[in-house]
């Protein structure tokens, strides 16, 4: 699925021209922005997306290539696919980015986010949180004797799907990474 | 070997080898290392505009006429902040512009220091890109990179912030030769196979139209050349946005006149009607399409632009070809020919019989007088007087902008200067400080109207100055024109703050800042006035009094379809509705 890859300069090979255009339905995509790591960079691509009113559901951002100086921007957004098709024209226009990849439309793709929750009980509500929190996989970071803090690793439905659970057991406080993403395969 | 040199002369030691001959700047503390280096040499000439504003105007002026990048120098904040303007002008309409502010000390930067502002935060969105520079080792490298941005791919507006402390600071030199600036390539070169499929399509297409914009004058003299080659070989009929007109000779055979809202007739018909629409360098914009549901139903569309965030952003294309309208040309001229240059004849000469059948229509008729000095007439006879001068026209944004835009004939490239995209009132006399500037013995004219013009009106003492003689043709309603012309058709003729009182007298205002002014109210005497502000020799303003009520027509009202054009009073009564009155 190479080919899907929007090149810097090209809006060609797009899935989207497989489409209807005018499909005014609203979609999800995963964007992995490589940008030169610059004082500004991350502004730039922020302001993109409120100066043409564009959404951002979650965003990361982290150098990954400290000799090069690159960084990876993971960008979940929404729009039609007459939006996102621009945004990743317009994101591809920014000097210091170098390569826009929509994960989405590339082929199947890892997602992962890291979550911390913070929940407060005593009783059988801390031993049901404990046995949740087993099957879910999510791992204790932090324990008193009246309170946990979980780590749990997953996608954005898991976390969501954990938060919801934890929230009646005395879920009082949570951070999320927002997500990271990689194509499958070789490539 | 490289050279250590403080940071001031590595500015003007960076703009020498990117072969600068002329900045448009104005001094203040953040800049004054800067300054200093200029007094010390003769190479580049610096011109004191009397406005921040002026100075990016001019450049603008500058570059459109040149075809080079304008150079600006301003001091931090209020220097700064009064650069926005013209630099979201000169993005909106790719001028290439490199713009070098002055800051406060490194040290001081976050301190809310005097005249401190965030300039690239505050410029980010209104630059292609922006540098702050921190570290002298960087500073000559970042001001070739910022050349080789602004000029390169679709061309646009760059800024180097750099804090006073850089500019006292040792650092060895970097020749542009020697800076990296492999990080930015854009593609210049089309995609063969989608220039074969418009080629099938130019061969088959029964009514063609060529929609042509800026990219074609941005992507330089040679891109203009091949434009009018593909035109006289395929005679296709050929229209153009505000901002491409001289691209193709206003005066060529093929030439149906400028499209979209105070377009001509027959270019918004043959638009609507086609079934091949040939987008060169233009940009589907709102001044051009109109209703969008409602543009241009028939035809298939072809779109060649550098820029692919341009491409299906407002209109969707059958045939996208990313790449410099230069290049794409001659790749497309190339396989035509070598396909044994097909069109379809027949089919052509029916289309051209409904074009000419459009034109008949003499959409741009207005009523004359010969009592008092219609709009139209004094763009009219101003063509006529200057016809075939080496001349350069720049304007104001209203309707004396659309006015010359129908009225004047422009036949080459970088000969007409206007804001397009954002719409700058007060662009037009600092642009023609700047296009003298570049062509000191060209006749140089703006043509304005009395509510712009008063906007940069200090940029005379500019002119004055550096004995620049720019030709300010004012057409004068004591309105502001357009407002008032919406205000008439959309807002019950209720003329909310759309007059100019207090209009200072022209005459006496060129005669206090060292020019020369005339009066002129007779049609009668248009014509000798016209005269005697081409043979004065220095800046002069000519104070047209023209009818007060004209409206600009013909006007494809917001929210209609070009088939709906209004073409004169009659018809505009009561014109805009519903939805489109929303609209701008």
């Amino acid at each position: 699925m190479s080919a899907l890859n929007i090149k810097k300069g090209s809006t060609k090979k797009s899935a989207y021209e497989l489409r209807d255009p005018n499909a005014e339905v609203f979609e999800t995509h995963t964007l992995a922005v490589i940008v030169d790591n610059e004082a500004g960079a991350l502004a730039r691509v922020i302001g993109l997306f409120s100066g043409r009113g564009y959404n951002i559901d979650s965003l990361t951002v982290a150098e990954v290539d400290h000799l090069g100086h690159t960084s990876r921007i993971t960008i979940v957004t929404r729009g039609t696919p007459a939006i996102i098709e621009q945004i990743k024209a317009q994101l591809g226009r920014i000097v210091p980015v170098h390569d826009v990849h929509d994960l989405t439309v590339e082929g199947p793709s890892v997602e992962r986010e890291l979550a911390l929750f913070k929940v407060r009980g005593t009783g059988n509500d801390r031993v049901e949180a404990l046995r949740l929190a087993d099957i879910f996989r999510a791992n204790v970071m932090d324990s008193t004797l009246e309170s946990f803090i979980f780590e749990l690793t997953g996608t954005p439905d898991k976390v969501d799907a954990f938060a919801e659970l934890m929230r009646p057991l005395g879920l009082v406080e949570l951070a999320r990474t927002g997500v990271a993403a990689l194509s499958r395969g070789s490539e | 070997m490289t050279r250590q040199m403080t940071g001031a002369k590595m500015v003007v030691q960076a703009l020498k080898d990117q072969g600068v001959d002329t900045v448009f700047g104005y001094p203040g503390g953040a800049v004054l290392p800067i300054y200093d280096e200029i007094f010390q040499q003769n190479e580049i000439q610096h011109v004191l505009v009397r406005h921040e504003q002026g100075a990016v105007h001019a450049a603008e002026g500058y570059a459109r006429s040149t075809g080079k990048p304008g150079v600006v120098l301003v001091t931090s904040g209020p220097g700064a902040t009064n650069a926005v303007t013209g630099l979201t002008d000169a993005l909106l309409d790719s001028i290439p512009l490199v713009v070098l502010t002055g800051q406060v000390p490194t040290f001081m930067i976050g301190t809310d220091g005097f005249q401190e502002a965030d300039t690239v935060g505050i410029t980010r969105p209104c630059t292609k890109h922006n540098w702050l520079v921190k570290d002298t080792e960087k500073l000559a490298e970042t001001i070739h990179q910022a050349f080789h941005v602004a000029v390169t791919g679709r061309p646009g507006p760059t800024l180097v912030d750099i804090p006073k402390d850089v500019q006292f600071a040792q650092g060895s030199y970097v020749t542009p030769q020697k800076s990296r600036t492999d990080n930015y390539q854009p593609q210049m070169k089309g995609d063969i196979a989608d220039i074969t499929a418009l080629v099938e399509m130019i061969e088959a297409a029964e009514r063609p139209v060529f929609y042509t914009g800026g990219g074609v004058i941005n992507s330089g003299p040679g891109a203009s050349q091949l434009l009018r080659e593909l035109v006289e070989a395929t005679g296709f009929p050929i229209t153009s946005t505000l901002m491409g007109l001289g691209a193709y000779p206003a005066t060529g055979e093929k030439w149906i006149g400028m499209l979209g809202m105070h377009g001509l007739y027959e270019a918004n018909m043959a638009m609507h009607d086609c079934d091949l629409m040939i987008n060169i360098g233009a940009r589907f914009d709102d001044r051009i399409t109109g209703r969008i549901d409602a543009f241009s139903p028939g035809s298939k569309k072809a779109h060649i632009d550098i820029d692919p965030s341009s491409i299906n952003k407002v209109v969707r294309v059958d045939v996208p070809i990313v790449g410099d309208v230069g290049h794409v040309l001659e790749d497309l001229l190339r396989i035509w020919k070598s396909r044994g240059r097909k069109t379809n004849t027949d089919a052509l000469k029916t289309w051209w019989t409904q074009i000419n059948a459009w034109r008949d229509v003499k959409c741009l008729t207005y009523t004359n007088s010969d009592t008092i000095i219609k709009p139209q007439y004094a763009v009219e006879r101003l063509e006529a007087l200057t016809r075939g001068k080496d001349r350069y026209v720049t304007t104001e944004v209203g309707q004396h902008q659309m006015w010359a835009a129908q009225f004047m004939d422009f036949n080459e490239p970088g000969r007409w200067m206007t804001s397009g995209g954002l719409g700058t009132m007060g662009y037009g006399l600092p642009a023609s400080v700047g296009v003298q500037q570049a062509h000191p013995d060209a006749l140089v004219i703006n043509v304005a109207g009395d509510a712009s013009w008063l906007m940069n009106m200090q940029e005379m003492g500019t002119a004055v100055q550096f004995r620049l003689p720019i030709k300010q043709f004012i057409l004068n309603n004591e309105r502001l024109g357009m407002v008032r012309q919406w205000q008439q058709l959309l807002h019950g003729e209720r003329y909310s703050h759309s007059w100019s009182d207090s209009l200072p007298d022209f005459v006496k205002l060129a005669e206090a800042f060292g020019c020369k002014g005339r009066v002129v109210s007779n049609p009668s005497e248009l014509d000798d006035a016209i005269e005697e502000m081409m043979a004065y020799d220095g800046p002069f303003i000519l104070d047209v009094l023209v009818e007060k009520h004209e409206n600009c027509f013909p006007m494809i009202p917001s929210g209609e379809p070009h088939n709906s054009m209004l073409l004169g009073e009659v018809e505009a009564t009561d014109a805009i509705r519903g939805k489109g009155a929303t609209l701008v």
